[in-house]
Protein backbone atom coordinates (compact mmCIF):
# COMPACT_ATOMS: atom_id res chain seq x y z
CA UNK A 1 0.00 0.00 0.00
CA UNK A 2 3.19 2.43 0.92
CA UNK A 3 4.74 1.46 -2.69
CA UNK A 4 0.95 2.88 -4.03
CA UNK A 5 1.26 6.18 -2.12
CA UNK A 6 5.11 6.58 -3.03
CA UNK A 7 4.23 5.71 -6.63
CA UNK A 8 1.59 8.76 -7.04
CA UNK A 9 3.60 11.05 -5.06
CA UNK A 10 6.64 10.37 -7.35
CA UNK A 11 4.53 10.14 -9.89
CA UNK A 12 3.30 13.94 -9.40
CA UNK A 13 6.68 14.61 -8.71
CA UNK A 14 8.25 13.89 -12.09
CA UNK A 15 4.88 14.90 -13.96
CA UNK A 16 3.77 17.54 -12.15
CA UNK A 17 0.53 17.25 -13.30
CA UNK A 18 -1.92 17.77 -10.54
CA UNK A 19 -0.39 20.26 -7.72
CA UNK A 20 0.39 23.24 -10.15
CA UNK A 21 -3.14 23.16 -11.59
CA UNK A 22 -4.65 22.46 -7.78
CA UNK A 23 -2.48 25.41 -6.44
CA UNK A 24 -3.44 27.76 -9.34
CA UNK A 25 -6.51 27.37 -9.16
CA UNK A 26 -7.00 27.31 -5.10
CA UNK A 27 -4.81 30.94 -5.54
CA UNK A 28 -6.59 32.29 -8.70
CA UNK A 29 -10.05 31.82 -6.63
CA UNK A 30 -8.42 33.96 -3.56
CA UNK A 31 -7.31 36.67 -5.83
CA UNK A 32 -11.17 36.99 -6.93
CA UNK A 33 -12.21 36.77 -3.72
CA UNK A 34 -9.99 39.22 -2.25
CA UNK A 35 -11.19 41.68 -4.97
CA UNK A 36 -14.65 42.04 -4.35
CA UNK A 37 -13.87 43.06 -1.06
CA UNK A 38 -12.98 46.34 -0.57
CA UNK A 39 -9.55 47.04 1.55
CA UNK A 40 -9.58 48.82 4.70
CA UNK A 41 -13.44 47.87 5.58
CA UNK A 42 -14.41 45.54 7.94
CA UNK A 43 -16.70 43.84 5.56
CA UNK A 44 -13.61 41.84 4.28
CA UNK A 45 -12.32 40.90 7.77
CA UNK A 46 -15.46 39.55 8.48
CA UNK A 47 -15.85 37.71 4.77
CA UNK A 48 -12.13 36.34 5.23
CA UNK A 49 -13.16 32.96 6.40
CA UNK A 50 -15.47 32.23 3.25
CA UNK A 51 -13.37 33.48 1.11
CA UNK A 52 -10.30 31.05 2.21
CA UNK A 53 -12.52 28.36 2.32
CA UNK A 54 -14.21 28.70 -0.80
CA UNK A 55 -10.44 28.87 -2.10
CA UNK A 56 -9.98 25.57 -0.35
CA UNK A 57 -12.79 24.03 -2.39
CA UNK A 58 -12.06 25.41 -5.36
CA UNK A 59 -8.60 23.24 -5.01
CA UNK A 60 -9.62 20.61 -3.45
CA UNK A 61 -12.22 19.70 -6.86
CA UNK A 62 -9.63 20.06 -9.50
CA UNK A 63 -7.31 18.13 -7.78
CA UNK A 64 -9.66 15.50 -6.98
CA UNK A 65 -10.59 15.65 -10.94
CA UNK A 66 -7.31 14.58 -11.64
CA UNK A 67 -6.87 11.91 -9.32
CA UNK A 68 -7.60 9.02 -11.12
CA UNK A 69 -6.49 9.87 -14.53
CA UNK A 70 -3.00 8.58 -14.30
CA UNK A 71 -4.62 4.97 -13.77
CA UNK A 72 -6.70 5.54 -17.13
CA UNK A 73 -3.81 5.33 -19.30
CA UNK A 74 -2.36 2.12 -20.62
CA UNK A 75 -5.13 0.15 -18.52
CA UNK A 76 -3.31 0.76 -15.09
CA UNK A 77 -6.23 0.35 -13.53
CA UNK A 78 -6.58 -3.28 -14.64
CA UNK A 79 -3.19 -4.13 -13.60
CA UNK A 80 -3.76 -3.00 -10.01
CA UNK A 81 -7.20 -4.58 -9.81
CA UNK A 82 -5.50 -7.77 -11.11
CA UNK A 83 -2.94 -8.05 -8.77
CA UNK A 84 -3.28 -9.39 -4.57
CA UNK A 85 -4.19 -6.40 -3.64
CA UNK A 86 -6.75 -5.53 -1.44
CA UNK A 87 -9.41 -3.39 -2.63
CA UNK A 88 -9.51 -1.48 0.93
CA UNK A 89 -5.62 -0.89 0.55
CA UNK A 90 -5.74 0.53 -3.07
CA UNK A 91 -8.55 3.32 -1.89
CA UNK A 92 -6.23 4.11 1.29
CA UNK A 93 -3.69 4.75 -1.01
CA UNK A 94 -5.30 6.81 -3.46
CA UNK A 95 -6.75 8.83 -0.04
CA UNK A 96 -3.31 9.33 1.56
CA UNK A 97 -1.63 10.22 -2.03
CA UNK A 98 -4.72 12.86 -2.16
CA UNK A 99 -4.73 14.29 1.28
CA UNK A 100 -1.27 14.78 0.24
CA UNK A 101 -1.38 17.08 -2.27
CA UNK A 102 -3.90 18.84 -0.43
CA UNK A 103 -1.69 19.39 2.31
CA UNK A 104 0.62 21.44 -0.02
CA UNK A 105 -2.07 23.35 -1.50
CA UNK A 106 -3.04 23.61 2.44
CA UNK A 107 -0.08 25.45 3.17
CA UNK A 108 0.03 27.87 0.37
CA UNK A 109 -3.08 28.49 0.71
CA UNK A 110 -2.63 29.57 4.00
CA UNK A 111 0.38 31.31 3.09
CA UNK A 112 -1.06 33.68 0.29
CA UNK A 113 -4.38 34.06 2.52
CA UNK A 114 -2.18 35.64 5.43
CA UNK A 115 -0.60 37.81 3.32
CA UNK A 116 -3.78 38.83 1.11
CA UNK A 117 -5.89 39.29 3.64
CA UNK A 118 -3.82 40.53 6.25
CA UNK A 119 -4.29 37.82 8.81
CA UNK A 120 -2.42 38.22 12.35
CA UNK A 121 -0.97 35.02 11.85
CA UNK A 122 -0.63 34.28 15.85
CA UNK A 123 -0.56 31.37 18.64
CA UNK A 124 -4.74 31.51 18.96
CA UNK A 125 -4.47 30.39 14.78
CA UNK A 126 -3.76 26.99 15.90
CA UNK A 127 -7.79 25.95 15.88
CA UNK A 128 -8.09 27.54 12.08
CA UNK A 129 -5.40 25.24 10.89
CA UNK A 130 -6.17 22.51 13.00
CA UNK A 131 -9.67 22.71 11.02
CA UNK A 132 -8.41 23.22 7.84
CA UNK A 133 -6.38 19.76 8.14
CA UNK A 134 -9.11 18.08 9.46
CA UNK A 135 -11.62 19.02 6.23
CA UNK A 136 -8.36 18.15 4.37
CA UNK A 137 -8.45 14.67 5.51
CA UNK A 138 -12.75 14.61 5.20
CA UNK A 139 -13.09 15.88 1.67
CA UNK A 140 -9.74 13.47 0.47
CA UNK A 141 -11.82 10.71 2.28
CA UNK A 142 -15.17 11.53 0.10
CA UNK A 143 -13.24 13.15 -3.08
CA UNK A 144 -11.84 9.47 -3.66
CA UNK A 145 -14.82 8.07 -3.15
CA UNK A 146 -16.47 9.96 -5.48
CA UNK A 147 -13.80 10.98 -8.53
CA UNK A 148 -13.71 7.18 -9.01
CA UNK A 149 -17.01 7.45 -9.67
CA UNK A 150 -17.43 10.54 -11.30
CA UNK A 151 -14.64 10.07 -13.65
CA UNK A 152 -16.31 6.93 -15.46
CA UNK A 153 -20.06 9.48 -15.45
CA UNK A 154 -20.46 10.95 -19.01
CA UNK A 155 -20.10 14.90 -17.16
CA UNK A 156 -17.67 14.13 -15.12
CA UNK A 157 -15.77 17.28 -14.16
CA UNK A 158 -19.35 18.61 -13.41
CA UNK A 159 -20.45 15.01 -11.61
CA UNK A 160 -17.79 15.37 -9.11
CA UNK A 161 -18.54 18.92 -7.81
CA UNK A 162 -22.49 17.86 -7.65
CA UNK A 163 -21.87 14.49 -5.84
CA UNK A 164 -19.26 16.08 -3.18
CA UNK A 165 -21.03 19.46 -2.27
CA UNK A 166 -24.09 18.56 -0.42
CA UNK A 167 -22.09 15.90 1.71
CA UNK A 168 -19.09 17.76 2.84
CA UNK A 169 -21.44 20.65 4.10
CA UNK A 170 -20.53 19.52 7.57
CA UNK A 171 -16.93 20.13 7.14
CA UNK A 172 -17.43 23.46 5.36
CA UNK A 173 -19.88 24.70 8.25
CA UNK A 174 -17.38 23.84 10.51
CA UNK A 175 -14.62 25.18 8.81
CA UNK A 176 -15.97 28.56 8.60
CA UNK A 177 -17.24 28.96 11.88
CA UNK A 178 -13.87 27.98 13.72
CA UNK A 179 -11.58 29.52 11.26
CA UNK A 180 -13.95 32.84 12.13
CA UNK A 181 -13.44 32.57 15.91
CA UNK A 182 -9.99 30.98 15.42
CA UNK A 183 -9.05 34.75 13.58
CA UNK A 184 -11.04 37.08 15.72
CA UNK A 185 -9.07 35.99 18.41
CA UNK A 186 -11.64 34.52 20.33
CA UNK A 187 -11.25 31.94 22.87
CA UNK A 188 -12.73 28.11 21.01
CA UNK A 189 -15.51 27.81 23.56
CA UNK A 190 -18.26 25.95 21.72
CA UNK A 191 -16.48 25.89 18.60
CA UNK A 192 -14.92 22.90 19.99
CA UNK A 193 -17.62 20.86 19.23
CA UNK A 194 -17.12 21.50 15.47
CA UNK A 195 -13.61 20.39 15.59
CA UNK A 196 -15.41 16.83 17.13
CA UNK A 197 -17.79 16.56 14.70
CA UNK A 198 -15.05 17.50 11.86
CA UNK A 199 -13.09 14.81 13.32
CA UNK A 200 -15.61 12.61 13.86
CA UNK A 201 -17.11 13.31 9.99
CA UNK A 202 -13.60 12.24 8.58
CA UNK A 203 -13.43 8.53 10.50
CA UNK A 204 -16.51 7.95 9.13
CA UNK A 205 -16.11 8.94 5.82
CA UNK A 206 -12.61 6.92 5.66
CA UNK A 207 -14.31 4.11 7.47
CA UNK A 208 -17.40 4.22 4.49
CA UNK A 209 -15.42 4.90 1.49
CA UNK A 210 -12.99 2.32 2.42
CA UNK A 211 -15.54 -0.33 2.79
CA UNK A 212 -17.92 0.81 -0.30
CA UNK A 213 -15.07 1.59 -2.57
CA UNK A 214 -15.19 -2.22 -3.56
CA UNK A 215 -18.13 -1.90 -5.02
CA UNK A 216 -17.27 1.06 -7.21
CA UNK A 217 -14.16 -0.29 -8.88
CA UNK A 218 -16.06 -3.60 -9.07
CA UNK A 219 -16.55 -4.83 -13.24
CA UNK B 1 -38.21 -16.61 -20.33
CA UNK B 2 -40.03 -13.90 -19.32
CA UNK B 3 -43.42 -14.37 -17.71
CA UNK B 4 -46.28 -12.48 -19.05
CA UNK B 5 -47.56 -9.71 -16.62
CA UNK B 6 -50.92 -9.69 -15.41
CA UNK B 7 -52.95 -6.96 -17.07
CA UNK B 8 -53.48 -4.74 -13.04
CA UNK B 9 -52.02 -6.75 -10.45
CA UNK B 10 -54.49 -6.72 -6.99
CA UNK B 11 -52.28 -4.39 -5.08
CA UNK B 12 -51.80 -1.82 -7.59
CA UNK B 13 -55.80 -1.69 -7.90
CA UNK B 14 -56.02 -1.26 -4.00
CA UNK B 15 -53.24 1.08 -3.78
CA UNK B 16 -55.04 3.19 -6.04
CA UNK B 17 -58.32 3.22 -4.59
CA UNK B 18 -56.87 3.52 -1.40
CA UNK B 19 -54.97 6.85 -2.26
CA UNK B 20 -57.68 8.04 -4.46
CA UNK B 21 -60.35 8.02 -1.65
CA UNK B 22 -57.65 9.47 1.11
CA UNK B 23 -56.75 11.96 -1.45
CA UNK B 24 -60.70 13.36 -1.72
CA UNK B 25 -60.83 12.78 2.30
CA UNK B 26 -57.77 14.95 3.31
CA UNK B 27 -59.01 17.47 0.71
CA UNK B 28 -62.27 17.23 2.28
CA UNK B 29 -60.95 17.86 5.38
CA UNK B 30 -58.63 20.51 4.85
CA UNK B 31 -60.71 23.10 3.24
CA UNK B 32 -64.06 22.25 4.62
CA UNK B 33 -64.29 20.51 7.85
CA UNK B 34 -61.22 21.04 9.83
CA UNK B 35 -61.05 25.12 11.97
CA UNK B 36 -59.10 27.89 10.42
CA UNK B 37 -56.21 28.64 12.77
CA UNK B 38 -57.28 31.84 15.04
CA UNK B 39 -53.50 33.47 14.70
CA UNK B 40 -52.40 32.36 11.47
CA UNK B 41 -55.57 32.43 9.48
CA UNK B 42 -56.43 30.22 6.15
CA UNK B 43 -52.71 30.03 5.23
CA UNK B 44 -51.75 27.40 8.07
CA UNK B 45 -54.20 24.85 6.29
CA UNK B 46 -51.34 24.15 3.69
CA UNK B 47 -49.46 22.48 7.07
CA UNK B 48 -51.62 20.18 6.59
CA UNK B 49 -49.83 18.93 3.18
CA UNK B 50 -46.62 20.38 3.78
CA UNK B 51 -46.01 18.24 7.24
CA UNK B 52 -46.58 14.61 5.56
CA UNK B 53 -45.13 15.68 2.93
CA UNK B 54 -41.91 16.01 4.69
CA UNK B 55 -42.40 12.92 6.72
CA UNK B 56 -43.05 10.80 3.49
CA UNK B 57 -39.91 12.38 2.23
CA UNK B 58 -37.96 10.68 4.87
CA UNK B 59 -39.84 7.24 4.43
CA UNK B 60 -38.56 7.58 0.98
CA UNK B 61 -35.02 8.21 0.98
CA UNK B 62 -34.53 6.08 4.22
CA UNK B 63 -36.07 3.48 1.73
CA UNK B 64 -33.97 4.29 -1.07
CA UNK B 65 -30.94 3.52 1.64
CA UNK B 66 -32.10 0.64 3.29
CA UNK B 67 -32.90 -0.67 -0.48
CA UNK B 68 -29.45 0.45 -1.76
CA UNK B 69 -27.43 -1.49 0.54
CA UNK B 70 -29.33 -4.25 -0.01
CA UNK B 71 -28.57 -4.06 -3.76
CA UNK B 72 -25.12 -3.94 -2.73
CA UNK B 73 -25.26 -7.04 -0.77
CA UNK B 74 -27.11 -9.75 -2.77
CA UNK B 75 -26.78 -7.75 -6.33
CA UNK B 76 -30.39 -8.42 -6.90
CA UNK B 77 -31.75 -5.92 -9.43
CA UNK B 78 -35.55 -5.70 -8.25
CA UNK B 79 -33.88 -3.77 -4.89
CA UNK B 80 -32.27 -1.27 -7.49
CA UNK B 81 -35.22 -0.73 -9.08
CA UNK B 82 -36.93 0.05 -5.61
CA UNK B 83 -34.13 2.53 -4.77
CA UNK B 84 -34.71 4.34 -7.75
CA UNK B 85 -38.27 4.29 -7.70
CA UNK B 86 -38.30 6.06 -3.73
CA UNK B 87 -35.44 8.32 -4.48
CA UNK B 88 -37.44 9.85 -7.35
CA UNK B 89 -40.70 9.93 -5.61
CA UNK B 90 -38.27 11.13 -2.54
CA UNK B 91 -37.07 13.91 -4.73
CA UNK B 92 -40.65 15.12 -5.94
CA UNK B 93 -42.17 14.60 -2.38
CA UNK B 94 -39.10 16.66 -0.59
CA UNK B 95 -39.59 19.60 -4.03
CA UNK B 96 -43.71 19.75 -2.98
CA UNK B 97 -42.13 20.70 1.09
CA UNK B 98 -39.57 23.08 -0.45
CA UNK B 99 -42.93 24.80 -2.74
CA UNK B 100 -45.07 24.62 0.00
CA UNK B 101 -43.32 25.44 2.68
CA UNK B 102 -42.23 28.83 1.60
CA UNK B 103 -45.53 30.24 0.61
CA UNK B 104 -46.77 29.48 4.23
CA UNK B 105 -43.44 31.31 5.25
CA UNK B 106 -43.84 34.48 3.32
CA UNK B 107 -46.77 35.68 5.51
CA UNK B 108 -46.06 33.98 8.31
CA UNK B 109 -42.28 35.00 9.08
CA UNK B 110 -42.15 37.23 6.19
CA UNK B 111 -39.70 35.71 4.15
CA UNK B 112 -39.82 32.96 1.94
CA UNK B 113 -36.67 31.39 2.88
CA UNK B 114 -34.74 31.27 6.14
CA UNK B 115 -31.58 29.40 6.73
CA UNK B 116 -32.92 27.34 9.61
CA UNK B 117 -31.68 24.33 10.85
CA UNK B 118 -34.59 22.18 9.27
CA UNK B 119 -34.92 24.17 6.13
CA UNK B 120 -30.98 23.93 5.34
CA UNK B 121 -31.27 20.05 5.98
CA UNK B 122 -34.04 19.43 3.74
CA UNK B 123 -32.38 21.46 0.87
CA UNK B 124 -29.20 19.74 1.33
CA UNK B 125 -31.03 16.73 1.05
CA UNK B 126 -32.87 17.42 -1.85
CA UNK B 127 -29.34 18.51 -3.67
CA UNK B 128 -28.13 15.18 -2.65
CA UNK B 129 -31.40 13.39 -4.26
CA UNK B 130 -30.66 15.72 -7.04
CA UNK B 131 -27.13 14.62 -7.66
CA UNK B 132 -28.27 10.52 -7.17
CA UNK B 133 -30.99 11.04 -10.14
CA UNK B 134 -28.56 12.88 -12.50
CA UNK B 135 -25.91 10.28 -11.13
CA UNK B 136 -28.31 7.50 -12.69
CA UNK B 137 -28.46 9.19 -15.84
CA UNK B 138 -25.13 9.94 -16.75
CA UNK B 139 -23.78 6.78 -17.00
CA UNK B 140 -23.46 4.51 -19.88
CA UNK B 141 -23.67 1.26 -18.34
CA UNK B 142 -27.01 0.88 -16.14
CA UNK B 143 -25.74 -1.57 -14.06
CA UNK B 144 -22.55 0.49 -12.94
CA UNK B 145 -24.93 3.24 -12.58
CA UNK B 146 -27.32 1.09 -10.37
CA UNK B 147 -23.84 0.36 -8.45
CA UNK B 148 -22.71 3.87 -8.25
CA UNK B 149 -26.40 5.30 -7.07
CA UNK B 150 -26.52 2.85 -4.18
CA UNK B 151 -23.12 4.03 -2.89
CA UNK B 152 -24.39 7.21 -2.73
CA UNK B 153 -27.96 6.73 -1.43
CA UNK B 154 -25.67 4.38 1.54
CA UNK B 155 -23.95 7.65 2.09
CA UNK B 156 -26.02 10.12 2.49
CA UNK B 157 -28.22 8.25 4.83
CA UNK B 158 -25.27 7.78 6.56
CA UNK B 159 -24.29 11.85 6.52
CA UNK B 160 -27.79 13.33 7.27
CA UNK B 161 -27.69 12.75 10.86
CA UNK B 162 -24.09 14.66 10.54
CA UNK B 163 -25.42 17.40 8.53
CA UNK B 164 -28.20 17.87 10.55
CA UNK B 165 -26.04 18.15 13.87
CA UNK B 166 -24.37 20.88 11.66
CA UNK B 167 -26.63 22.96 10.74
CA UNK B 168 -28.10 23.07 14.03
CA UNK B 169 -25.67 23.81 15.53
CA UNK B 170 -24.66 26.41 12.62
CA UNK B 171 -27.90 27.96 13.30
CA UNK B 172 -28.04 28.24 17.33
CA UNK B 173 -24.43 29.85 17.32
CA UNK B 174 -25.87 32.35 15.17
CA UNK B 175 -28.73 34.83 16.45
CA UNK B 176 -31.99 33.51 15.33
CA UNK B 177 -33.13 36.04 12.52
CA UNK B 178 -36.10 35.33 12.70
CA UNK B 179 -38.25 34.16 16.69
CA UNK B 180 -40.96 31.98 14.99
CA UNK B 181 -39.19 28.28 14.78
CA UNK B 182 -43.00 25.89 14.12
CA UNK B 183 -45.95 26.64 13.00
CA UNK B 184 -47.91 27.95 15.64
CA UNK B 185 -48.48 26.27 19.33
CA UNK B 186 -48.99 23.01 18.62
CA UNK B 187 -52.07 21.27 17.86
CA UNK B 188 -54.43 21.78 20.05
CA UNK B 189 -57.59 20.92 18.50
CA UNK B 190 -58.89 17.13 18.06
CA UNK B 191 -60.37 17.93 14.06
CA UNK B 192 -56.87 19.58 13.51
CA UNK B 193 -55.05 16.08 14.91
CA UNK B 194 -57.75 14.10 12.74
CA UNK B 195 -57.08 16.38 9.73
CA UNK B 196 -53.56 16.02 9.92
CA UNK B 197 -53.55 12.08 10.26
CA UNK B 198 -55.77 11.76 7.17
CA UNK B 199 -53.61 13.62 4.96
CA UNK B 200 -50.80 11.68 5.93
CA UNK B 201 -52.28 8.56 5.28
CA UNK B 202 -53.47 9.76 1.86
CA UNK B 203 -50.10 10.90 1.06
CA UNK B 204 -48.52 7.80 2.27
CA UNK B 205 -50.83 5.70 0.36
CA UNK B 206 -50.30 7.78 -2.83
CA UNK B 207 -46.59 7.14 -2.15
CA UNK B 208 -46.78 3.65 -1.91
CA UNK B 209 -49.01 3.20 -4.95
CA UNK B 210 -46.73 5.49 -6.88
CA UNK B 211 -43.78 3.28 -5.57
CA UNK B 212 -45.61 0.50 -6.42
CA UNK B 213 -46.20 1.92 -10.11
CA UNK B 214 -42.63 2.55 -10.88
CA UNK B 215 -40.95 -0.45 -9.99
CA UNK B 216 -43.04 -2.34 -11.83
CA UNK B 217 -42.94 -0.06 -14.84
CA UNK B 218 -38.75 -0.35 -14.02
CA UNK B 219 -39.05 -3.89 -14.18
CA UNK B 220 -41.25 -4.35 -17.57
CA UNK B 221 -38.46 -1.89 -19.06
CA UNK B 222 -35.83 -4.50 -17.82
CA UNK B 223 -37.79 -7.04 -19.13
CA UNK B 224 -38.03 -5.15 -22.64
CA UNK B 225 -34.58 -4.43 -22.68
CA UNK B 226 -33.83 -8.23 -22.06
CA UNK B 227 -35.97 -9.35 -25.32
CA UNK B 228 -34.61 -6.77 -27.37
CA UNK B 229 -31.03 -7.90 -26.16
CA UNK B 230 -32.59 -11.66 -27.13
CA UNK B 231 -33.56 -10.41 -30.54
CA UNK B 232 -30.79 -8.47 -31.61
CA UNK B 233 -28.32 -11.53 -30.34
CA UNK B 234 -30.55 -13.99 -32.53
CA UNK B 235 -30.54 -12.04 -35.50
Amino acid sequence: MWELVKKDILLEWRTREILPALLLTGVLSLVILSFSFEPGLPSRREAAPGAFWVALWVAAVYGFGRAFVAEQHNDVWQGLLLSPLDRGALYLAKTISTFVHLLIADVVLVALFVLFFDVPLALHCWPWLLSTLLASVGLAALGTLFSAIAIRTRAREVMLPLLLVPLVVPLFLGGVEVTRRSLAGQPLGSAEAWLHLMGAFDVAAVVVGWVLFEYVVED
Amino acid sequence: MVEPRKATPLLETLLAAAAGAAMVLALGAIFLFVPTDRVQGVVQRIFYFHVPLAIVTFVAFGFTAVASALYLWRNDPKWDRRAYASAELGVLYCTLVLVTGPIWAKPIWGTWWTWDARLTTTLILWLIYIAYLMLRNLTTDPEQGARFAAILGVVGALDIPIINRSVYWWRTIHPAVLVTREGGTGLTDPRMQLTLLVAFVALLVLFLWLLKLRSSQAELEAQIGAVERALLSSA
